[in-house]
This record gives structure tokens, C-alpha cells and sequence, in this order.
């Protein structure tokens, strides 16, 4: 079997360990859709007038919630399941076999990309089913791109912060330490708009509002444009690009002591 | 690094000034090994002494500090996939995906490999015939430690590396895993294991290099290591009307109740003398021994100078 061919069947291997775990899938599933559901409740679904038409005002929560999926299906997961596989041996052994150490990665990094893709999928899907959510057609393009990025920059990011976390133990928290405030300071859970500048300033240096505002234009029934945020986009891949170079530095196969 | 080629006739396994430093700790303070075709060799040594270093040294899992290494005519430290074809890796401590089941975790590995040994063949040898469908998570430890082993044995490995195959196994576990290890000799494979068992060693090894504080202090078949240190030890009771053995015996008392060890490289004669004494005094010479050294005293002997040197140092 090739190098390539190896590095697919580690996707499907993935896969199936992924979906063996039921509780964990199911929550990393269900988890989007219930935030996407207390916004409804919390917010209300109105109907809002925009340029260019009306729509319901749970169209601009759904981009938000497609970003924090692709925050958890790519960062979450990649990080800490990176952390427990380090912890368990599971990257040393592989190691010593002559999968090549590339091919490993790419297994990990393809199913977080896959699963985040399907999730936004499920999300647009039960916004249009349940929210009366509209769902553009000349920013798809847009859409797809600002989703393959802000997947491969979060994947990026959850390989470097591995470099950080000093057992599996403490994964969880730093990935949650490092994620939550900037959720609620880059426009996903609340808009941010009476917030002191530098506030605005400092989310701005992050890729989380980036992937926020990006997916924002994206998914905007609306656009005129082609929707791509071309600004954002790059930051996001700045941002991959420093990840991957500590990720290629600092990566451990073995676990930290 | 040198580019000396090394022909095929050279050994599977061939160590010289092998050092490895741990910020100031020196881990292997130079050791030389030759591990030959077909054979069993185990790294004898106590928990500590560097074996598992060593080993992963070997493995390519870890750089080293100073020395030459080759295996199957190749330099572990330049990570090259043609080696990792050849060798097959158990290390000291588990690691597999938890939801995946046996058979789909050993086909998983299998797929790495050019010339993988039949799932059907790997599952006999580990016993795990049964298992096939269960998932890793379910897996007593003994069994997870098996597929530990299963993994190693994937890829048909002309050489397979042991650390510590069977620490943590009970005895009847332990059986099985010589009885395995012994099945993979007959097939010709080369095996290199690490063990803080004496027994293990014994039972297993054509040759063995008991490690110490960094250092192989002795290395041999197991047979001469024990003729090395080939003195027998006569241990017996005198009551004490019968006096003072005499001083020519070189008696050392063991108790205040008349017990006495005489440590002898000859004791057909020592043994003649003692008897003749016992018989003039006319005395029972109770609980009377004569034992040949072990490799477990050999071990425990140069475990403790090893100690000493290291609390020396």
C-alpha cells in the first residue's frame, strides 16, 4: 500500500474508533444544535428586515454556531484526543512502525475536517427545518472556502497547543481555557457592542471572530458580493502557519513527564 | 554519521561505546552488545539500569549520545522506513485506539507492513482467537499486554524487541508468554527482551547481559554466567557440643543456634573435610544443603556492587 492509500485508511479508522464511542459523538453532535436552540429561545426568532429583504434573525445565529463547530470538531478534538493518544502510547507506537509520521496526522486532521463539515451541514439543515433560516446560493463557494480554512487553521492550532498541555488530564481545561473567553468576546455567543474598544481590538488579533465574521458574510442570504472576507481569511492563515511551524517544532510523540 | 556499509554476514544487533545522557544523568555509560541471527537475548538488569533506554536506542524511538549502533545493517537513528519494515516494537507500556476491536486493531497495523503475517496466524500465537470481536477497552490487562505483542509480530519482523513483555502478568500468564516467545524462536525469529526477571532470562534467553547503573557488567549463556561465579555453597546445622568447625573451612556462622555457610570452589573437598569432622564429633549435620549459584545470586551480587558504585559516585 502506497503512502497516500495508508494515509486514507487512517481516516477510516479514525472514523470507526470515532463513532464507537457514542456518548462522545452524540454530544459532539448535539452540542451545536442545543446552543443554536437557546438562541431561539433566548433571542427569539423575529423576522428582520436587512438590505436587500427580510429574513429571520436566526439566519445570523446559524454562522456563528457553524464556527463553534468547527472550533470544537477541529480544536477540541484534535487537541485533546491528540493529548490522550500521547498519553496512551499510542503515538510512540505508531511511531515505530513505518506508517509515515505525516500520514498519521493526516488521518487525525482529515476526520476533524470531515466531521466538521458534516456538522455544519446538520446545522444549516435543522435551521431551515426548524428556524425558517434561508440559506444563500451565490456565497456558497465563499462558504465552502472560509469552512476548509478556518477547519485546517483550528486543526493546526489544536496540533500546536499540544506543546502546552502537560498531560491528557489537563486537555479539556486548557482547550476550554483557551477557547471560551474569546467566544464570548468574537461576536458567536453575543454580539459585541457596547464592549470597551481594546476589547474589539484585542478579539480582532484572534482567529475566532475571524471564522465568525467570515462565516457572518458567507452565509448572508443577502451578500451582492461573492461573500469571501478576504481580510479574515488570510489572518486565519497567518495564524495556521505559525501553528504549524511550533506544531513541527514542539510536536511530542511520547508522553510528557 | 560514518557511512560504512556493513556486509550481510555481520550480526542482527551490533552495539559499540553506546552512550546516552539525560541533561547530566548518563543513562548508558558506554555499553557494547552483538545480538546474532535466530537468537533469544535478554537485557538482564534492575529497574533503572537503562535496558529500556538502551532498547529504544535500538528501536530508533530515541537518540543516542556517543557511540555506533547498527541493526539488520541499518543506523536506527536516521528513522528510515526500510528498518521499521524489519523490526517489530513492544514497548514497556500499552497503547492502542480503546474503541477499536483486536481484529481491526491488528489489521490496522498489519496495513503498515509489505509482507504482514495473516490475522488468523497472529491471533493463534497470542491466544486472542476468541477476542477477535472485542473491543480493546474490554480487554483484560493481560490480554491488552498480548496485543501488545500481536502488534510487535504484525509485520512478520525478522527481529522483534520485548521490553518487559511480561511485568504485571500472573505465573500462568507468564507461561503462556515463554511458551509464545519460545514459539517465535522456533520460527527462526530474532528476539531482544528486556526483563527484571531472573527466571525470565533463564528460561528464555540463549545469551544474557545483565545491565547495571548504565554498564553491562556481565554477559554470557546463562550456564557461564553462573560458572563464572562458580562457587557452591554448603549451608548446615551443628549442634554446639560439637565445637568450633574447623578453621580451615572457612565456616561463617549464620545464627547464634550453631547455623554456618561455607562458600567453596571446591566442594567435593570441603565437603569430605566437613563430614569427617561431623563423624569424629559424632554429630548430625542438620539441615545440610549443598547449592550450586544461580543467576538470581549472580544478579543480586552485581546489582549491589552496582549500587554501591552509584552511591560512590
Amino acid at each position: 500500500m502506497n503512502a497516500f492509500m495508508l494515509a486514507l485508511r487512517q481516516v477510516r479508522y479514525e472514523n470507526t474508533a470515532f463513532w464507537r464511542n457514542p456518548v462522545s459523538a452524540f454530544f459532539t453532535f448535539v452540542f451545536p444544535l442545543m446552543i443554536l436552540a437557546i438562541f431561539n429561545l433566548i433571542f427569539g426568532n423575529r423576522e428582520l428586515d436587512v438590505p436587500g429583504g427580510t429574513t429571520h434573525t436566526a439566519t445570523f445565529y446559524v454562522p456563528a454556531i457553524m464556527a463553534l463547530s468547527v472550533i470544537y470538531t477541529c480544536f477540541h478534538n484534535v487537541a485533546i484526543g491528540v493529548c490522550y493518544g500521547r498519553e496512551r502510547g499510542l503515538l510512540k507506537r505508531t511511531r515505530g512502525t513505518p506508517l509515515p509520521s505525516w500520514a498519521f496526522l493526516f488521518g487525525r486532521i482529515t476526520h476533524a475536517v470531515l466531521l466538521a463539515i458534516l456538522l455544519v451541514a446538520i446545522v444549516t439543515a435543522f435551521g431551515a427545518l426548524f428556524y425558517n433560516v434561508d440559506i444563500p446560493s451565490n456565497t456558497l463557494p465563499a462558504l465552502a472556502v472560509t469552512l476548509v480554512v478556518g477547519a485546517a487553521t483550528f486543526c493546526a492550532l489544536g496540533l500546536a497547543v499540544t506543546a502546552l498541555i502537560p498531560n491528557a488530564d489537563a486537555s479539556p481545561a486548557v482547550v476550554n481555557g483557551a477557547t471560551l473567553p474569546l467566544l464570548f468576546i468574537s461576536d458567536v455567543f453575543i454580539p459585541l457592542s457596547d464592549a470597551p474598544r481594546w476589547l474589539t481590538v484585542f478579539a480582532d488579533i484572534f482567529p475566532i471572530k475571524r471564522l465568525a465574521a467570515a462565516m457572518h458574510t458567507a452565509f448572508n442570504p443577502f451578500e451582492t458580493g461573492a461573500g469571501f472576507e478576504w481580510v479574515h481569511l488570510l489572518v486565519m492563515l497567518g495564524w495556521m502557519a505559525v501553528a504549524l511551524a511550533v506544531a513541527v517544532r514542539y510536536f511530542s510523540w511520547e508522553p510528557r513527564s | 554519521m560514518s557511512t560504512v556499509r556493513t556486509p550481510t554476514s555481520t550480526p542482527v544487533i551490533t552495539v559499540r561505546g553506546l552512550r546516552k545522557s539525560y541533561g547530566t544523568v548518563e543513562a548508558v555509560r558506554g555499553i557494547d552488545l552483538g545480538v546474532s541471527s535466530g537468537e533469544v537475548f535478554a537485557l538482564l538488569g534492575p529497574n533503572g539500569a537503562g535496558k529500556t533506554t538502551t532498547v529504544e536506542i535500538l528501536e530508533g524511538q530515541r537518540d543516542r549520545t556517543a557511540g555506533d549502533v547498527w541493526v539488520l545493517g541499518h543506523d536506527p537513528g536516521r528513522n528510515e522506513r526500510a528498518l521499521k519494515r524489519r523490526i517489530g516494537i513492544v514497548l514497556q507500556s500499552t497503547g492502542v485506539d480503546p474503541y477499536l476491536n483486536v481484529q481491526e486493531t491488528i489489521d490496522l497495523f498489519r496495513g503498515y507492513y509489505p509482507h504482514p503475517l495473516p490475522t488468523d496466524e497472529i491471533l493463534d500465537v497470542i491466544g486472542l482467537r476468541e477476542q477477535r470481536k472485542t473491543l480493546v477497552r474490554r480487554l483484560s490487562g493481560g490480554q491488552q499486554r498480548r496485543l501488545d505483542v500481536a502488534i510487535g509480530l504484525a509485520g512478520d519482523p525478522e527481529l522483534l524487541f520485548l521490553d518487559e513483555p511480561t511485568t504485571g502478568f500472573d505465573p500462568s500468564a507468564r507461561r503462556g508468554a515463554w511458551g509464545m516467545i519460545r514459539n517465535l524462536r522456533s520460527l527462526g525469529k530474532t528476539v531482544l527482551l528486556t526483563t527484571h526477571y531472573m527466571d525470565e532470562a533463564e528460561n528464555l534467553a540463549d545469551r544474557v547481559a545483565i545491565m547495571v547503573d548504565g554498564r553491562i557488567v556481565a554477559e554470557g549463556t546463562p550456564a557461564d554466567l553462573v560458572r563464572r561465579d562458580s562457587a557452591t555453597t554448603i549451608r548446615f546445622r551443628a549442634a554446639s557440643a560439637a565445637g568450633e568447625p574447623p578453621a580451615g573451612l572457612g565456616a561463617q556462622p549464620t545464627d547464634s543456634n550453631g547455623g554456618y555457610t561455607v562458600t567453596t570452589a571446591t566442594p567435593t573437598e570441603t565437603l569430605h573435610a566437613l563430614t569427617g569432622w561431623a563423624l569424629e564429633r559424632g554429630i548430625e549435620l542438620a539441615e545440610l544443603s549443598v547449592s550450586q549459584p544461580t543467576l538470581e545470586d549472580l544478579f543480586v551480587e552485581l546489582a549491589g556492587r552496582g549500587g554501591g558504585e552509584r552511591g560512590d559516585a
